[in-house]
């Protein structure tokens, strides 16, 4: 479990919305492009990194209950976005960092990954 | 409670407002957090179907004391074999919807994993229904 506020200072990120929020922790990470994988393999209070900057990466944050969205390698999201962002509680932050080194820097303060199988299945 | 969302063809920005509707709904009469997780991606899943492959759809929520009940219902071109569709990684998504995050061929096994009891109907030039059951203990 690390703290927002640790990811952000790790991450050298800026915080875009949800700076409200920014007290939570993430239980675990997941860096994906494809959300179809976020969708299958997350758990609750994730923190997802990304470099996909469209409005299904807040939708699925929202219906995962992902703790945070972290876009890498400076991606910025649109107006749009951060205002769903922020409408649904969700701290939104950004990183000059690559996917790589974001996962890297996150992995060696002790966040972990999410395991391959989602722990809520019931099958 | 019974509540219906219609999902528009083609429209990427509008997709996953039946989820985040019902996710908010079950929030409100204290559904477990993690319940309301798999029903609101199993919806968001089935949602993402209906909006890909099918020009649109319905979903439907039966909101019970023991359970809710989504069925999602599109009258799109069916799937003409459902076993291939429900294999990991098969998928027949145009790349623009790759390109956007999805298309992995996940989405129905997902929504199988996420439900307690899940049925799949189609037919070919007619459409396909999902019917998903999930239970609050």
């Amino acid at each position: 479990m690390v703290g927002l506020k640790t990811v952000q200072k790790a991450l050298q990120a800026e915080v875009l919305a949800g700076a409200q929020y920014m007290d939570k922790e993430a239980e675990m990470a997941c860096g994906a492009d494809l959300m179809s994988d976020v969708l299958a393999f997350t758990k609750r209070k994730t923190l997802l990194l990304t470099g996909l900057a469209n409005m299904q990466v807040v939708k699925t944050a929202d219906v995962s209950d992902l703790s945070a969205l972290v876009f890498v390698r400076g991606k910025e999201p649109t107006p749009e976005i951060l205002a769903a962002a922020e409408s649904k509680g969700l701290p939104v932050m950004m990183t000059k960092y690559t996917m790589f080194e974001a996962c890297g820097r996150l992995y060696a303060i002790g966040l972990i990954g999410c395991p391959p199988k989602g722990a809520e299945e019931r099958r | 409670m019974k509540v219906e969302y219609q999902v528009p063809g083609g429209d990427f920005d509008r997709a996953g407002e039946a989820s985040a509707n019902i996710k908010k709904l079950l929030q409100r009469i204290g559904i477990p957090a993690d319940v309301i997780r798999r029903i609101a991606i199993g919806t968001y899943e089935g949602e993402m179907n209906c909006l890909i492959h099918a020009g649109g759809g319905r979903v439907v929520a039966e909101i019970e004391p023991e359970g809710t009940v989504i069925i999602i219902s599109d009258q799109g071109p069916g799937i003409p074999d459902i076993q291939k569709a429900m294999q990991e990684g098969w998928s027949t998504a145009p790349d623009y919807v790759r390109a956007m995050g999805f298309g992995a061929g996940m989405g129905l096994p997902n929504m199988m994993k996420c439900s307690d009891d899940f049925n799949i109907q189609s037919k070919v030039g007619e459409g396909s229904t999902i019917t998903m059951k999930f239970l609050y203990k």
